[in-house]
């Protein structure tokens, strides 16, 4: 939807005074004359017009224009016009492209379409590369002779209307630069709310034509021989895109946004030097949760921590390390070569702490479960059995009992600051988790 | 009052206080967090978030959107700062202000996507046709991903060209803690948009561009104001038209660079930890510099004398903060996660100093301690 005019004064024109630099018989001056008397037709404040051209002969186009223009890089007109109607749904934003744009834009042009976004686009649609010396394109007719098919096109082309269309596009037009209605056609699909594309064949008389012994009569009749309807081809009533995503945020607009979760400190716990933990277990277990927990009530106590994940990129498969370090100061390298504490709580977990066993020392302690206790290295070893714990922990809540446990008995944090800590995460899982929190009821009941 | 919290928040909280109200994005680890929360906050200011279906696309609608008066950000990784390329080209050529953040992870190509590195220094300077200039910025820590955001809004607003925020997998996804002080008052509620008015110095015409004088930047206008507003990617003079008069094209190249190379002085941003009498001086910057200040803790609990320059500004280059720190030093280690991309420009400026890179590429961070081992 546009704006009300600027002027009382109708304006007669939206050309500028540069004539046109097209070839004698292009279609692209026919069909910017369209565009012009379609503008003329609305009376659009030219200030809330954007014509977005793309490359080639084409792109030209919008340097004859008095009203906003944007000229970009091939085949990304659309995007461009979208980010443009996105912002600020109020402008009249016309894409301007050749047949090439469909080709290496293709992507973009099925997307708009898909999304409604209630650009108009027109395709200048003359078969061939014009600009840069007649090469084919995705819409040269099969047999067509171009500079890049001297032999005669060998692909099929793109049907542009259609393609589109199948996707939900909500205007569909084609049509040729000769026709008698364009004028109406365009001011049509301007006026459309949605997104609209008028797919509009028309002569190169530079190369296309020439090569092909292509005239006015012949085009209709190529359109006759493959079957492609003209006209309006599809008209949907879908909402436009801009409109649509205000819509359906106009609940959230005006919440306060992400903002401070700030920890409160209950203690000035202090220690000599940082504590490097590293809990290495499997996906789906809840590995990061638990440790970041423990990151939280450790920094309630007064220490500085810093919590480092790794996973593979299949995030329900395979290994969760979570990488944990306690200090009295701030960390500005969150990295662990080689950790205090390991806890270990499956094989793939198991897998992954090969290199951290191997760095440790006597005097670190390992935590293992009973499944991998059979472990190298010179680390002290405890295997810990979460079934020995008073309740019956669950896949999702083993991590968190056994850190809990471990930080408890190294004497880093008290199960009343874990559960302070679950509290104050809220949740789903508060429930669960403070089971797991109060099922170590003492080390004893672990150490195996 | 402390928080636990990370980078990738931290640059959302920064977007949304710099008054961003567009972005547009393409999953890629370990980028993608960014998207899912703007994907969430823009909405409540009144912005739009969109999933682009590339890279190409998310950049592109960016830059119709800061036409149109949006503050505008996009964020990827490698793979997809690559697909911007072109695009990038375009918005040096179009002085377009927008921020482009970099979440560096492994490459070349896919590389790893859950591994860090910060492979993209040289290639966010030189990643586009022409060798025009970008300015980037790379924040150290969480805190400096929130105001280094905010100063990238105010850069990209002054100069109308991209910015980069350099980070990386690590500084975006570890989770550490950080002084709740660090995130001003917090309040993310963003800046309304400045329209300026287009005509300067009682222009009669309005004219999008101007490159008399060289340096000179007037405000962007953007379109559905009181002006009719020309944009092309092509050669062009002040009006937005094509050209290709030899002298035009002269001036606009020439401005497009020193708009940038007069004004480095409101850009340049370092923490420089000189400390006088000391013969070595570490130079690092983004996650690796944390490492580095660890270092050098270290290095002077044992009463050893050691410099420290963190570079918060890679792009342009902070020539007199950087000549300032080599003053009286005879060694320097340059820290990065790549094979000494940065190391390149201190050399440039070494002026016959032993210069040392200190290297991974292995996925693994620096750690303090291979500071200290080359140390004499």
């Amino acid at each position: 939807m546009s704006g009300p005019p600027s002027t009382v004064t109708p304006l007669a024109t939206y050309r500028n005074d540069t004539p046109y630099p097209f070839c004698p018989g292009c279609g692209h001056a026919s069909i910017l004359d369209h565009l012009n008397k379609a503008l003329v037709e609305q009376q659009l404040d030219p200030k809330q017009v954007v014509i977005v051209s793309d490359i080639g002969c084409a792109g030209l186009s919008d340097q004859y224009f008095h009203t906003n223009a944007f000229h970009g890089l091939h085949g990304r007109s659309i995007t461009y016009a979208a980010g443009i109607k996105l912002a600020r749904p109020e402008l009249t934003v016309i894409v301007v492209m050749g047949d090439g744009g469909t080709g290496i834009g293709g992507t973009h042009l099925l997307s708009v379409a898909r999304r409604n976004i209630g650009i108009t686009v027109l395709v200048f649609n003359n078969f061939n590369f014009g600009m840069t010396g007649g090469q084919h394109s995705t819409t040269t007719p099969s047999g067509g002779v171009t500079t890049t098919t001297p032999e005669g096109n060998l692909e099929r082309p793109l049907d542009v209307c259609g393609t589109v269309a199948a996707n939900g596009a909500s205007f569909v037009f084609r049509g040729t630069s000769f026709d008698k209605d364009l004028t109406g056609r365009i001011a049509e699909g301007i006026r459309h709310e949605g997104f609209s594309i008028l797919d509009i064949w028309e002569l190169c008389t530079a190369y296309y034509v020439p090569q092909n012994k292509l005239n006015r009569k012949s085009l209709v009749e190529m359109l006759e021989s493959l079957e492609l309807p003209t006209g309006i081809l599809q008209r949907r009533d879908v909402p436009e895109y801009a409109a649509a995503y205000r819509a359906a945020h106009a609940d959230v607009l005006g919440q306060p946004t992400l903002a401070s979760e700030p920890i409160a400190l209950n203690e000035n716990a202090t220690r000599d030097g940082r504590f490097r933990l590293v809990v290495a277990g499997s996906a789906g277990c809840k590995v990061g949760s638990a440790v970041r927990l423990a990151a939280r009530a450790a920094i309630a106590s007064g220490l500085w921590a810093a919590q480092r994940n790794d996973y593979p990129v299949t995030v329900q498969s395979g290994h969760s390390v979570s990488q944990l370090i306690l200090s009295p100061d701030q960390i500005q390298y969150p990295g662990i070569t080689k950790p205090d504490a390991l806890i270990i709580l499956s094989r793939d977990g198991h897998k992954k702490a090969a290199r951290y066993l191997a760095a440790m020392e006597e005097g670190d302690g390992v935590f293992t479960v009973p499944e991998c206790a059979d472990l190298d290295t010179r680390a002290g070893i405890t295997v810990i059995d979460p079934k020995r714990a008073s309740v019956r922990l669950s896949k999702t809540n083993v991590a968190l009992a056994v850190v809990t446990a471990v930080l408890n008995r190294l004497e880093l944090l008290t199960r009343d600051a874990m559960e302070e800590a679950v509290r104050r995460a809220g949740g789903d899982y508060v429930e669960a988790n403070l089971q797991a929190v109060a099922a170590v009821k003492d080390w004893g009941d672990l150490a195996g | 009052m402390r928080e636990f919290t990370d980078g990738s928040t931290a640059m959302v909280r920064g977007a949304l206080a710099a008054g961003c109200t567009f972005f547009a994005g393409y999953p890629i680890t370990p980028a993608s967090p960014i998207l899912m929360m703007m994907m969430r906050e823009l909405p409540k200011v009144g912005g739009v978030a969109v999933q682009g279906e590339d890279e190409i696309a998310s950049i592109g609608m960016c830059l119709g959107a800061a036409m149109s008066g949006a503050r505008a950000m996009t964020a990827t990784s490698g793979p997809g700062i690559s697909l911007c390329s072109e695009n990038i080209g375009l918005a040096i050529m179009g002085e377009v202000p927008l921020v482009i953040v970099d979440v560096q992870r492994m490459g070349p190509a896919t590389g790893g996507a859950t591994t860090t590195a910060q492979g993209d220094i040289q290639f966010a300077r030189w990643g586009t046709a022409g060798g025009y200039p970008i300015i980037a910025l790379a924040p150290s820590s969480v805190p400096e991903c929130y105001s280094l955001t905010i100063k990238a809004f105010a850069l990209a607003q002054r100069f109308r060209v991209p910015v980069f925020l350099l980070t990386d997998k690590e500084l975006n996804m570890t989770a550490t803690t950080v002084d709740a002080a660090a995130f001003g008052d917090g309040s993310g509620t963003g800046a309304p948009v400045n329209v300026p008015s287009g005509r300067v110095d009682g222009q009669e015409t309005f004219t999008p561009y101007r490159y008399e004088p060289l340096d000179v930047v007037p405000p962007m206008v953007p379109y559905g104001g009181d002006e009719i507003v020309r944009f092309t990617g092509s050669t062009h003079d002040e009006a937005a038209f094509i050209t290709k008069e030899t002298e035009t094209i002269g001036r606009l190249n020439r401005h497009l660079a020193g708009k940038i190379e007069a004004h480095r002085d409101e850009i340049e941003l370092v923490d420089a930890d000189l400390e006088s009498g000391a013969r070595t001086l570490f130079v690092s910057f983004g996650i690796t510099a944390g490492a580095m200040r660890e270092a050098v803790q270290a290095v002077r609990r044992e009463g050893r004398k050691v410099s420290a320059l963190t570079v918060n500004s890679l792009w342009p280059v902070p020539e007199t903060a950087i000549r300032n720190a080599l003053n009286g030093v005879e060694r320097v280690i340059v820290a990065e996660l790549n094979l000494g991309q940065y190391r390149r420009e201190i050399e440039r400026l070494g002026n016959g100093r032993e210069i040392v890179g200190l290297n991974r590429v292995d996925g693994e961070l620096i750690a303090p301690e291979q500071f200290l081992e080359l140390l004499p």
